[in-house]
């Protein structure tokens, strides 16, 4: 008896364990099974062509995937100079009195949801953009730098993590031979813990590109790709939140699932190369 | 200037450049928690907990289909993949431990805990919502149980692993099968840790809005069938705050407080549950 319970146990857990590796397969083949209309009527046009007009079933994802391209590297362009800023604050600078309660401030904001940004976003920031800038404050500028503020606490608290690693010996060695702070951070943090926070940047970078709410507020959802980045604009996510419960007919679905297909590959391969390429190693190193 | 002076200015500029950066992104985060609580507060009021959405203008309008559809949601959701996340989670540190399959499976996981959430949501779509012709209660509640079984499952594998291995060695001298030594020592031993663990998945899910927008759906009315669409707060508050009206947007601002509020709640218990470990 207790060795069938101890056997029904072992295989339980292994079966639910499995179960994860067969739901990711399961949505790759959904997505590509409902892709497959769209693959078939545009082939790669879908992936060159801007022109998304549900009315004459043309559907062209290029204005999507490229909005996803640029707010994504907008946003990664304002946060990272910042969240390293932050990193070496917390991990150089910073007296121990503020080193917990401003890090752990920071790893709060990060569980703030997403959705709360976008609303700031579109109450508080969109009118400054609108008064700067003229135009209606909507479009690629508002949405990258709202996405740079609500990837900001991730990408800090990952970066000074990464940071941490650095074994307080070496540091301690550099200070003794005359080190300034700024020699220790750039000779012996730096280089020990490159692969790690370049890891963190990719991580952030994957979570900024699958990211919907912080920008659905303020992108404007226009499938037009414009140098103006002030002017509306439309990214993957975008799209698929707006547009999923208006679609009606097979072809306009079918897009929207590559779209997603499209979206998922994106940030799989992002997060996959940060998480393996450049954070396993850190791993193997500690 | 000497060499010394020049690398102490260096020093002094790059200090003081970072230090800057950190106060300028600290103060934009502090700027949406100042506008967040400020809104919350003024918005909050105990028609929100007592009536159901209303047209703009009526003032006996509230929350209360959006909170009852959370919590049912994200309640039937975590009662759904706590406990599988915990069982895959015990197969890994228990069972597979170094192995090529469970390795994968971690890998995986790890991905699955930040692949988009929308594309979580278009996949219940084509597999839950088009197939039974409605927007449902339980497409949101499936959603959210996958974002929600890979943070589990690498919280939970993580803490059985901190467990000792002698803990377990002593359990089987004893004669313990293994499914008795992993109950009733190795559960023991990691209960704070896998706590927290569940506590911040929660958290994590309990944010998600882009997940329920295509599955769950809205409702203005209080329902408790998981099989109609149901509110929740976070897509009530997307749908209000995307109005053009004051006391709805209003009404967003309070549906944001409360949801902040709940998660932030979660987070610094679940910090606590760990620092009460540590402090033993």
């Amino acid at each position: 008896m207790t060795v069938f319970i101890d056997k029904l146990f072992a295989n339980t857990t292994r079966l639910i364990a499995l179960a994860v590796l067969f739901i990711v397969a399961w949505i790759f083949t959904v997505l590509i099974h409902h892709s497959m209309d769209a693959i078939h009527a545009f082939g790669f046009d879908f992936i060159t062509q801007d022109k998304w007009a549900p009315n004459l079933e043309k559907f062209g994802g290029f204005a999507a995937i490229a909005g996803s391209v640029i707010s994504t590297f907008l946003a990664m362009l304002l946060s990272v100079p910042f969240a390293i800023g932050v990193a070496i604050f917390l991990s150089e600078i910073a007296p121990a009195k503020l080193k917990t309660p401003v890090g752990v401030s920071i790893e709060l904001l990060a569980a703030i949801p997403s959705v709360i940004y976008g609303m700031w976003g579109l109450f508080y920031f969109v009118p400054i953009i609108r008064d700067i800038f003229g135009g209606l404050g909507i479009g690629m500028l508002t949405a990258g730098i709202i996405l740079a503020i609500m990837i900001l606490p991730f990408m800090a608290s990952v970066t000074r993590d990464a940071m941490n690693t650095t074994p307080d010996i070496l540091k301690e060695s550099a200070y003794a031979l005359g080190a300034t702070k700024w020699d220790v951070i750039k000779d012996v943090i730096i280089p020990y813990a490159k692969a790690g926070i370049i890891g963190s940047l990719i991580l952030a970078l994957g979570r900024a590109v699958g990211e919907t709410m912080a920008v659905t507020f303020v992108m404007g959802n226009v499938h037009k790709v414009s140098l103006d980045l002030t002017q509306p604009a439309t990214s993957i996510p975008v799209t698929l939140a707006n547009e999923f419960t208006e679609a009606d007919g097979q072809l306009y679905y079918s897009s929207l699932f590559e779209l997603a297909l499209i979206l998922m590959v994106m940030s799989f391969v992002i997060i996959a190369v940060a998480k393996f390429y450049f954070l396993r190693r850190t791993r193997s190193v500690k | 200037m000497t060499t010394i002076e020049k690398r102490l200015l260096v020093n002094r500029i790059v200090l003081g450049l970072s230090s800057f950066s950190a106060i300028v992104g600290l103060g934009f985060l502090f700027w949406i928690l100042y506008v967040l609580v400020a809104n919350g507060i003024n918005a909050l009021n105990w028609n929100i907990f007592l009536f159901e959405g209303a047209p703009p203008g009526y003032a006996e309008s509230g929350l209360k289909q959006a909170l009852i559809g959370q919590f049912l949601i994200v309640g039937v959701a975590t009662l759904i993949g706590v406990p599988l996340g915990l069982l895959a989670g015990t197969y890994l540190s228990e069972y597979g431990q170094k192995s090529k399959i469970a390795e994968i499976i971690r890998d995986i996981s790890d991905i699955m805990m930040s692949a988009p959430s929308i594309v979580i949501g278009s996949f219940i779509y084509a597999v839950i919502v088009m197939p039974m012709g409605h927007f449902s209660g339980w497409a949101g509640v499936a959603a959210l149980a996958i974002i929600m079984l890979p943070i589990i499952l690498r919280t939970t594998d993580d803490m059985l692993q901190l467990v000792p291995s002698t803990l377990r060695e002593a359990a089987f001298a004893l004669g313990a099968p293994k499914y008795k030594v992993i109950m009733q020592v190795v559960y023991r031993g990691a209960k704070a840790g896998v706590l927290t663990g569940i506590l911040l998945g929660i958290a994590r899910v309990g944010g998600e809005t882009a997940p329920l927008l295509f599955t769950s759906f809205n409702d203005n009315f209080t329902n408790y069938n998981l099989n109609e669409p149901m509110a929740s707060l976070t897509v009530t508050m997307y749908n209000y705050a995307t109005s053009p009206y004051e006391d709805w947007q209003a009404m967003g601002w309070a549906a944001a407080f409360i949801l902040s509020m709940f998660i932030l709640g979660l987070n610094i218990l679940g910090r606590l549950i760990l620092l009460k470990k540590k402090g033993r």
